[in-house]
């Protein structure tokens, strides 16, 4: 199956573990993945504070490009929720409010763009994996079950959240990631919070707001014992996973969860060798969990020293 | 002694505390946001994560519209601490979009300079330094969004984050030490001046403050 990829700014670097698990279970799964040409940030939820007119004219660019791509399908595949979310709601209400599009277009045309509302058929890579591709292909590619590992399916909002396109699972208690992770074996806990806000942006904003609702997540999966918790969103990972220190500290606890995309435990379930799927850039080291289904992640680069004599200054790994 | 005309929508007659109303209706993109639908049954205010944060929930906002307390609609928090979550927006009986009203609200809110009497008033600027990188490269920054921000809001905090989780995602590799630039940056960029043109001219259009 052939669909255009609008991997977001995230995927570039900080959820890059997202991105190399997403190629990684792609080949395995018969999905080809084509990046749209020159994409651009999606705005957030950042420029639609400050000027509508810019918001959707930053998007509408993105359905622009991709347009011009539709040789791989309508299909656009958006892994993090908040791009997901931006790209389908743009074209959803460019579909539904002419005078919009209208605007919209006037703006493009400045760059020598147009976009035909309803050409381009933004879905979440979630929804594509399990609709798409199915439960019972994704069991047959199974070679090393998940036995033993017990999961907390997290979802946040946007991808069930308003369901501007197809509303393709529960907006209350969704269950295609808890399926998922039972077709790879795992033991799927309760978690009653699946569907709740990890606070956003609030961090940078307000960070005991955010710490708060982050608090609740992290509680709720303590109290079901999981081992993990998996997630299908780049900023769902990083407030959970770098901010748990912080949690620990406001609220005298000791959480230690790691947080993993789902395509990630995919890929571990599949066979694919760990050191393609991303492992060691997360805050809470996912060795222990991952030593009860016997993967043995690669280990972090020791941390680098600095020459006798040299200034201290911090030192960096080298780019990949 | 001249009386002010009532300004007319379609011919009948608005009441003067439903201008605010009808500013935030023709604001919100998408198709009607049903906001005077609103019956004040608080399902919004019971769903909202962060709604005991906020000077005024969600419900009490909206009854401040109908009640057209503008002034003390745009200084409010509420808005700023919507995380975008969504939750009111489903459950919503009378299918208010109530999260597109925040954004509308937020845009006001900079617009007039009501913010800076917010509690939250540093978060507008979290968004104007985001866009900022996006306008200039056409992706987002991460590194330079944090450091540019939080030394202008939390100078002693900035320095314990860089200590702490800055340096924790260089070493991780998850922050990028420089920018990463689209191709068509001028293409992209006369798109966005463009926009901002026909959004002040609507502003202008319906009669709100440019």
């Amino acid at each position: 199956m052939k669909y255009n990829y609008y991997p977001g700014c995230s995927l570039e670097k900080n959820a890059s573990a997202y991105h190399d698990s997403t190629m990684a279970i792609a080949g395995p799964l018969d999905m080809q993945f084509s990046e749209v040409d020159d994409w651009n940030c999606c705005g957030a939820i950042e420029l639609i504070a400050i000027d509508k007119m810019q918001a959707y004219a930053l998007v509408t660019r993105n359905l622009a490009q991709a347009q011009k791509q539709t040789h791989n399908g309508e299909t656009l595949v958006a892994p993090c929720s908040a791009c997901f979310l931006n790209l389908s709601k743009c074209d959803a209400y460019l579909v539904k409010d002419e005078p919009l599009a209208a605007k919209v277009n006037d703006a493009l045309s400045a760059g020598g763009l147009h976009y035909t509302p309803g050409t381009v058929k933004t879905r979440h890579l979630l929804e594509v994996t399990v609709n798409d591709v199915g439960y019972e292909q994704i069991a047959a590619q199974v070679k090393k079950p998940l036995h033993n590992l017990r999961v907390a399916a997290y979802y946040g909002c946007l991808i069930v959240r308003p369901g501007f396109l197809d509303k393709f699972d529960d907006p209350e208690y969704p269950t295609s990631l808890d399926k998922l992770m039972q077709t790879l074996g795992a033991t799927v806990v309760d978690f009653p919070m699946k569907a709740h806000c990890c606070g956003g942006h609030m961090t940078q904003i307000s960070e005991k707001v955010a710490l708060d609702l982050i608090h609740r997540l992290l509680k709720n999966a303590a109290d079901y014992q999981a081992d993990v918790i998996v997630t299908i969103c780049p900023m769902c990972q990083l407030n959970l996973d770098a901010y748990q220190e912080n949690v620990n500290k406001a609220y005298g606890t000791n959480y230690n969860i790691p947080i993993l995309y789902f395509t990630q435990l995919m890929g571990l379930a599949f066979g694919t060798p760990p050191e393609q799927l991303g492992f060691g850039k997360e805050f809470i080291n996912a060795a222990p969990a991952l030593a009860k289904i016997g993967v043995e992640p690669p280990k972090p680069a020791p941390k680098p020293k600095a020459a006798k004599g040299a200034l201290p200054l911090p030192i960096m790994p080298e780019e990949n | 002694m001249a009386t002010v005309p009532f300004p007319t929508d379609g011919g009948a007659k608005v009441i003067p505390r439903r201008l605010f109303m009808r500013e935030i209706l023709e604001d919100t993109p998408g198709g009607d946001p049903r906001l005077e639908m609103c019956i004040q049954c608080g399902t919004c205010s019971g769903s909202c994560p962060s709604g005991a944060d906020m000077d005024y929930s969600p419900r009490r906002i909206f009854a401040m519209i109908e009640a057209g307390m503008r002034e003390e609609v745009l200084r409010a928090n509420t808005f700023w601490y919507c995380v975008s979550c969504y939750y009111c927006f489903v459950r919503c009986p009378q299918e208010v979009k109530i999260t597109d009203i925040m954004y509308t609200l937020k845009r006001k809110a900079i617009r007039e300079g009501y913010y800076k009497e917010s509690s939250a008033s540093e978060a507008p600027d979290f968004s104007e330094t985001f866009v900022e990188a996006v306008f200039k490269y056409g992706r987002s920054f991460e590194l330079g969004l944090a450091t540019r921000y939080h030394l202008r809001h939390h100078p002693i905090d900035a320095v314990k984050m860089a200590a702490g989780m800055g340096l924790s995602m260089l070493r991780k590799g998850r922050m990028d030490l420089t920018p990463r630039r689209i191709r068509d940056l001028a293409q992209l960029q006369a798109i966005l001046a463009r926009a901002k043109e026909i959004a002040r001219e609507e502003r202008v259009e319906i009669g709100g403050v440019a």
